[in-house]
């Protein structure tokens, strides 16, 4: 379980560092065990920043945040992510001279068998006979890279998985693909929990609970039967604090058929 | 002859580094220790002979070899030695084979030790060569550990080379000269993979001409640069004919390192195509976050990544 405390998070202005931007405002937020949250809202709303709160990329202001009752407020990544709580990054880093199956096993903490890495690329509509050997370099789209990334969320199994918008350069058919395992293993209520960052529809009708973050608050949680009309309202009706477009979703040329 | 000397366990050691294999390899070979020979054994298609003008070894690989390897390591133990060996390869028309070279010097002492290879290769038409050389330093002395290998590689018609020249610590100082001619249709991959620490220092010269229609290369290097290191590249592609040149040098600079890279380009063709590109820079802070939510320590990050970027 995860629990945050009157989280609050300041920069230092561009313009005049001895003023602070407040990005996070005293967020209170507890995620159970198998429980399926998405996080929406608009962009520099906060969302990817409190992500980076939860996994220790950012350190809070002010503020605790708890997990399965352990104190982590000033835990390090790699202390975080040995406790169970992963993270898939909205912009995922390219590596040199890596295999795709070095990544994946570096992120299992084992060296997986090809059978399991089929199933972990197969999950995001990749045909793994081509990309384990392939290196998680340039030579990769944007589609191919962010795709991997969410492969290694999988792979790693953690505790509790944060994805930022994976929906992101992501084509038709293998975001189908994704969603279904989102809602896998949700189902499989393995006491494992997920919070994703995003503005599809489709991934925001399978949350339990929708949260709505503005200005670094919350400003409505519920199901997504209840938020999801707002949503538009909001879209529509209210100047100044409009949701972002939906990302694109791209067909891209990349083979998906395995 | 002189007289064959055994191996001790460091030399073994040094051996196991530099060709991944333990004892004596198997096939045709030459091991040499502190300018000496300790072992050689020639094949019915490959002979390894004294040179009679040099110090240094001809080895013959005759017309339409295939599968076969050739193990030519030499390892420094003694300090204050200079060992200069010409080894001169020829390779017949037709040929598929392997060659692993390579010098490891353990030096104890404050004394220099150095080994300067010069390796000059005659790939004859239509053969492929596969061309291993791993260069690596060790051992507690102050003494400096130094190599200087000159590689020579004259390509005929419809030959194709690839070569990997590998350097990954403990070798205090480098200079590495690489020239390559090729005819028609020939293709040259060379891949240069270094790792320099502390005060060391490094650089590589290469030279290649395209002089034959339809010939390609592509120069490949990879390198960090730790601590107080230094290098520079000069790797330069001549395009005398129809041809194909694809220059890439990629750095990693780390600490108070300097790196200089000079990717050069020359034309005197009109359908010669050439392209170099260099960069240099730092680990990526978001590579070592990734690795880290991975369940890595900073440390281990940075470590994985360097291992992966000199694969």
């Amino acid at each position: 379980m995860l629990e945050l405390k009157d989280i609050v998070f300041e920069v230092p202005l561009e313009s005049d560092p001895s003023c602070k931007k407040r990005i996070i405002d005293g967020l209170s937020l507890t995620v159970e065990d198998d429980r399926f949250i998405v996080i929406t809202g608009p962009n520099g709303g906060g969302k990817s920043t409190l992500a980076k709160l939860v996994m220790g990329i950012e350190k809070p202001t002010s503020g605790t945040i708890l997990f399965d009752g352990q104190d982590i407020t000033d835990a390090s990544i790699t202390e975080r992510a040995k406790l169970g709580i992963g993270y898939g990054f909205q912009q995922p880093a390219r590596f040199k001279g890596m295999t795709v199956k070095k990544l994946l096993d570096i992120a299992a903490g084992r060296k997986l068998p090809m059978l399991a890495c089929n199933e972990y690329l197969t999950k995001v509509g990749l045909c793994s006979a081509s990309y384990l050997t392939r290196e998680v370099d340039k030579s990769l789209s944007g589609g191919e890279v962010k795709r991997i990334e969410i492969a290694t969320i999988l792979a790693r199994d953690p505790k509790l998985a944060i994805y930022d918008e994976p929906e992101a350069g992501i084509d038709l058919w293998s975001f189908e693909r994704l969603t279904d395992t989102f809602r896998d293993i949700h189902e499989a209520q393995g006491g494992r929990s997920i919070v994703i960052i995003s503005h599809q529809e489709r991934i925001i009708s399978l949350a339990d609970e929708v949260i709505v973050l503005r200005d670094g608050k919350i400003i409505e949680t519920g199901a997504p039967g209840e938020i999801m009309p707002r949503l538009g309202f909001m879209d529509k009706g209210m100047p100044g604090c409009q949701l972002s477009e939906p990302t694109e979703l791209h067909l891209t040329e990349i083979p998906t058929t395995c | 002859m002189t007289d064959k000397k055994t191996l001790e366990p460091i030399d073994e050691e040094l051996l196991a580094a530099l060709t991944n294999i333990h004892g004596m390899p198997k096939g045709a070979f030459n091991i040499r220790k502190n300018g000496e020979l300790v072992e050689r054994h020639s094949s019915a298609n490959i002979e390894i002979a004294t040179k009679t003008d040099y110090p240094g070894i001809d080895i013959k690989i005759a017309p339409g070899t295939k599968g076969e390897t050739v193990f030519i390591p030499v390892i420094v133990t003694q300090s204050g030695l200079k060992d200069v060996v010409y080894n001169t390869f020829y390779i017949g028309e037709d040929c598929d084979i392997e060659i692993i070279a390579g010098c490891g010097i353990h030096n104890s002492s404050h004394k220099a030790a150095e080994h300067d290879g010069i390796h000059t290769f005659y790939c004859g038409r239509n053969s492929h060569v596969k061309y291993i050389e791993r260069h690596y330093g060790e051992g507690e002395g102050t003494g400096e550990r130094i190599l200087n290998p000159v590689t020579n590689v004259v390509m005929e018609e419809g030959s194709s080379c690839e070569m990997e020249m590998i350097q990954l610590r403990g070798v205090t100082s480098t200079i590495r000269d690489t020239n390559a001619e090729l005819a028609a249709g020939a293709r040259l991959v060379l891949t240069e993979k270094l790792l320099t620490h502390d005060a060391q220092t490094a650089t590589s010269n290469m030279k290649v001409e395209l002089n034959g229609e339809d010939s390609s290369v592509q120069v490949i290097s990879r390198s960090v640069a730790q601590d107080d290191s230094v290098q520079i590249f000069n790797p330069l592609v001549i395009g005398n004919t129809a041809c194909r040149g694809h220059v890439q040098c990629d750095a990693i600079i780390m600490g108070n390192a300097k790196v200089k890279a000079i990717p050069g380009i020359e034309a005197a063709c009109e359908d010669a195509q050439l392209i170099h590109e260099a960069a240099i820079g730092k680990i990526a802070g978001d590579q070592i976050v990734k690795l880290m939510t991975l369940g890595l320590t900073e440390e281990e990050a940075e470590e994985e990544i360097l291992e992966d970027f000199l694969n």
